[in-house]
């Protein structure tokens, strides 16, 4: 091995062979494999549910909003698909990105891979601030449907997320390092002082807040709206158009605060962007489809495994996929028990916490 | 040139550098030594601007470091550091092309891509570059950090013109660079450091091995408790005297005729443990 060491600085170029252009090609075709996978998963997952439509007919009615008729359907199908499936489908498309890829950035924060907005306690934050204002009645929150009541929950959320996320990291951080124990257990009192408070708020509340706060805490896209997403679209997209630029940062991130300061990044520039995005995308999917587990844990990590650790990869990489998960969690929650439907929370909880202990076992946490 | 200007640094009433001054000429290898807790390590993080120093000035080119953003810094003066801990499994590739972050937004350029292939050639770990850095064994991580920081530096046209010397002049600060390094790459790697210093590159470096220091070092800074017991060629500064003051060693030294260089041994009394400074 000693041998292939040129003797001075002055040998001949190396052939160009090496490794060029490695780390551009295998993130494209990632991310082109997955655009495709999240645009047939769209339409096969919309034409599923008690009003069943075929794919054929959901292109048809598709395609005609955009004035190109190319079939007849039936006014209920479309009425169903136009009203209730498509702004769902969509909302589950941005909040399983946003949750994705705010789960990547937060993880890049912590610099550690078991950092899940839910694990460490951010989404319940988020849940809890949401609660309070609903049962405290202050009156701008109490209308769900209407605009404004939906923005103010949705700032609380965000507040909430803000507030746990900079507790949770000034606690955990030890000379720079983020110490593993110290997050998670810092994220187990923040989950039970939330679940708590949750717990007194469902005391105090009655019949239509109950109803409101179990749906906060186990998370459904039930409530989805063209309204609601006509509000909740533009925070969700920031953070997901926002975030993958980033991504050089975040990398030299992983080196520690020093060595990423040594190649030009602006440290806590870098920290504060990453907050406030990764916070207000969680924040904002908290207000809309309540808490969601594991997304940010679960995708990150598969992304990881085929991609390798390079942000500008596992960013955007994580928004699809997220996607692609969420929107076919949804489809499971609301067909498998018809016409009653299962919390999504459910579903992900039951895919996320075996992927969290296999994570666990193999020691992914230990090497930050 | 960079110059640390009377650099004192205080945490808590105390004192880890005291007035202590620092000349690096572009050219030019400097070695700052001393027993463990002497001050070599804050030293050479203020140099880099990781700490700002109590009292005293670090200025690069007559302007002072404070002066420079982050990235025109970072294209000045590249850190080995001591601890390389790294978060997430990224390929040898991908670290060193970390190094070239600093020039480029987005995705790299063609004489980016050439510049990470030479550094990875240069350092011999091009054989290296698709595996995990953190399946790697600490020799080999340490080279993958040197080849980082050689990306960071240089440019395209050091590479296709290597008799040219350097416009502006760049620095290289190593923090003890040597460690986990076998006898081959200890001395490969400080003559890596010395071919760039004859390009007109400035390196500061914090070395424990003193025979090192008298082969390659330009000038030498013996620290002492976070003062200065001297600076000036190593010949002169490192005596057996000198040493025994600040390491609490006795030495004898030794001319080594066919090298032209002094030799330090060690003259086997028992070395107590507790004896040492610090």
């Amino acid at each position: 091995m000693q041998a292939d060491l040129p003797n001075t600085l002055t040998a001949a170029p190396p052939k160009r062979s090496v490794q060029t252009g490695l780390p551009r090609a295998k993130g494209g075709w990632l991310n082109g494999l997955l655009i495709v996978l999240l645009v047939v998963v769209m339409i096969w997952s919309v034409g599923i549910g008690a009003v069943s439509i075929p794919i054929p007919d959901v292109l048809a009615i598709l395609l005609g909003k955009i004035g190109w008729n190319i079939g007849v359907v039936e006014p209920q199908q479309e009425t169903v698909l136009t009203v209730i499936r498509l702004p769902r489908i969509l909302l589950g498309v941005l909040v399983g990105g946003v949750l994705g890829i705010s789960g990547a950035a937060i993880q890049g924060l912590f610099r550690n891979p078991l950092a899940d907005p839910g694990l460490i306690g951010i989404s319940s934050g988020a849940s809890v601030m949401a609660v309070l204002m609903i049962v405290l009645q202050l009156k701008v929150f109490q209308d769900l449907s209407s605009l404004s009541g939906l923005y103010a929950l949705s700032l609380a959320a965000f507040a909430g997320a803000v507030f746990t996320t900079l507790l949770v990291y000034t606690l955990a951080r030890k000379n720079g390092r983020t110490v593993v124990s110290t997050m998670l257990l810092v994220g187990i009192a923040i989950n039970v002082l939330c679940e708590s408070l949750r717990g007194l708020m469902m005391y105090l509340a009655d019949e239509a807040q109950l109803r409101a706060i179990s749906y906060w805490s186990m998370g459904s896209l039930g409530g989805a709206s063209w309204d609601v997403l006509q509000v909740a679209s533009p925070f969700l997209l920031i953070p997901i158009l926002l975030m993958p630029r980033l991504s050089k940062s975040m990398n030299a991130f992983a080196l520690g605060e020093s060595q990423a300061g040594h190649l030009g990044v602006d440290v806590s520039k870098l920290k504060r962007n990453v907050i406030i995005l990764a916070t207000l995308g969680v924040g904002v999917a908290v207000a809309v489809s309540g808490v969601i587990g594991f997304i940010g844990l679960v995708v990150p990590h598969l992304i990881r495994q085929i991609s390798g650790a390079n942000h500008r990869t596992v960013l955007p990489a994580s928004a699809l996929l997220g996607a692609i998960v969420l929107t076919l969690s949804d489809l499971v929650a609301r067909t498998i028990v018809t016409p009653a439907e299962l919390p999504i929370g459910i579903i992900t909880g039951m895919i996320g916490a075996p992927t969290f202990l296999y994570m666990l076992i193999r020691g992914a946490g230990d090497r930050a | 040139m960079l110059e640390a200007q009377h650099i004192t640094h205080q945490i808590n009433r105390k004192t880890l550098l005291d007035d202590v001054s620092l000349v690096v000429r572009p050219g030019e290898l400097v070695a700052v030594v001393g027993a463990n807790g002497a001050g070599k390590s804050t030293l050479l993080k203020t140099i880099s601007r990781e700490l700002t120093p109590t009292k005293g000035e670090v200025v690069l080119d007559k302007k002072p470091l404070n002066r420079f953003s982050s990235l025109d810094l970072a294209r000045r003066r590249a850190v080995l550091a001591q601890q390389n801990p790294l978060a997430f499994e990224f390929s040898v590739y991908e670290l060193v092309m970390m190094g070239r972050y600093p020039h480029f937004e987005g995705h790299p350029h063609p004489e980016d891509l050439a510049i990470v292939d030479f550094a990875l050639e240069r350092t011999g770990i091009a054989h290296l570059a698709r595996r995990a850095v953190p399946t790697l064994s600490g020799g080999e991580q340490q080279r993958v950090h040197l080849a980082k920081i050689l990306a960071q530096l240089m440019g395209i046209e050091e590479i296709n013109r290597p008799e040219a010397s350097i416009r502006q002049t760049k620095y290289l600060l190593l923090d003890e660079p040597t460690t986990g390094l076998d006898f081959y790459y200890q001395h490969s790697l400080l003559e890596v450091a010395s071919e760039l210093t004859r390009r007109g590159y400035g390196v500061v470096a914090i070395l424990h091995d003193l025979n090192l220091v008298m082969q390659y070092a330009d000038n030498v800074l013996l620290l002492r408790e976070g003062k200065a017991l001297s600076f000036g060629k190593p010949a002169s500064v490192l005596t057996a005297e000198s040493i025994f003051n600040a390491f609490n060693l006795s030495v004898h030294i030794i001319h080594q005729p066919e090298l032209d260089c002094p030799l330090i041994v060690h003259t086997r009394q028992t070395v107590p443990l507790t004896a040492q400074i610090n």
